[in-house]
């Protein structure tokens, strides 16, 4: 058993310490908090896979963005737990059950039938005849994605895009106690719009009227 | 005993085996299902990495990459969609939301 190994088998146990913790914290910051820690331990396994940059990118996208994102809405909402925690037990005979034959066919099937070692020590086909020579993994990804990938990849950035619309139009609200400009309005005015003119009589305060001063004589 | 392309399978299974469980467990509140699901991706981008990794073909990373791109749209939309929720309902409990129920 060489280092990568134990190493492996360090990382899959905490990681699946922390998937527990995830799915059974009493407190949701608790497990977004350990959802953070799976995260890392992912992270480490696909180092351990040579998969640098989606490790990385596993680390920076989802611990630096959307983890935080889950922690700001967790907090934001104010939840009662008690009320959550009602009836959390009453599936776990279902869910234990069916989560047991889960792993445990899948770890049978698996370990069966994919016992072969890595088919060359390198990733890509091209790097695969220097032997010894460093490749970088991002490299490799961006000549892949770039190239072959080209049209996915817009694809994936229109998503982030659509993402990000409806991130903000779903929350946007607007304050009803709120006061604003519309300066496009505002430049638009014509001097119709503020002033009217009324054409009426000319009429003489009563004092000096004289057709007061004719009544009396 | 060397690790083989089975010891990264079968972690993959047990991480979507306790996902599964916590979706089963946790049916009031919606978070912790979105935290559920969001294991649930990573438990199968285990599995690309592994067989990007054992079968050498770059692909499959490429297919991690796009899945992490969509996975981050889902959950900013979902959370979104739940601050709404909260809003409005004041509860995220899932066995409230039946309003479409006829």
């Amino acid at each position: 058993m060489d280092a990568k190994t134990g190493l492996f088998y360090v990382f899959a146990a905490l990681m699946l310490f922390a998937a527990f913790k995830v799915i059974t914290a009493r407190n949701p910051v608790h497990a977004a908090l350990f959802l953070v820690l799976a995260f890392f331990q992912a992270a480490a396994i696909w180092i351990l896979l040579k998969a640098e940059f989606l490790a990385i990118a596993l680390v920076l996208v989802y611990v630096g963005a959307v983890m935080v994102l889950f922690l700001f809405v967790v907090m934001m909402l104010d939840i009662n737990i008690d009320s959550m925690r009602q009836g959390f037990w009453k599936h776990f005979p279902l869910a234990g059950t069916v989560g047991a034959i889960i792993a445990l066919e899948m770890s049978y099937v698996l370990m069966g039938g994919f016992r072969e070692p890595p088919k060359a020590a390198s990733l890509s086909n091209a790097a695969a005849g220097q032997i010894g020579a460093q490749v970088s993994n991002t490299k490799e990804l961006g000549k892949v994605l770039y190239s072959d990938y080209i049209y996915p990849l817009e694809i994936a950035a229109v998503i982030l895009l659509v993402a990000i619309i409806a991130a903000i139009a779903l929350t946007l609200r607007e304050r009803k106690d709120s006061k604003s400009q519309n300066p496009s309005e505002q430049v638009r005015v014509k001097r119709a719009d503020r002033v009217t003119l009324v054409k009426m009589n000319p009429v003489m305060p009563e004092s000096l009227a004289p057709v007061a001063v004719e009544k009396k004589a | 005993m060397t690790l083989t392309l089975g010891h990264y399978l079968s972690l993959g299974a047990m991480l979507f085996a306790l996902s599964v469980i916590g979706i089963f467990l946790n049916r009031k509140n919606l978070i912790i299902l979105l935290m559920a699901i969001e294991l649930m991706l990573l438990a199968v981008n285990m599995n690309f990495v592994a067989f990007s990794y054992y079968l050498n073909d770059m692909a499959g990373q490429i297919f991690v990459f796009f899945i992490l791109t969509v996975a981050a749209a889902e959950s900013a939309i979902g959370l979104a969609i739940l601050v709404l929720l909260f809003r409005n309902k004041s509860s995220i409990n899932v066995d409230e939301l039946n309003t479409l129920k006829g």
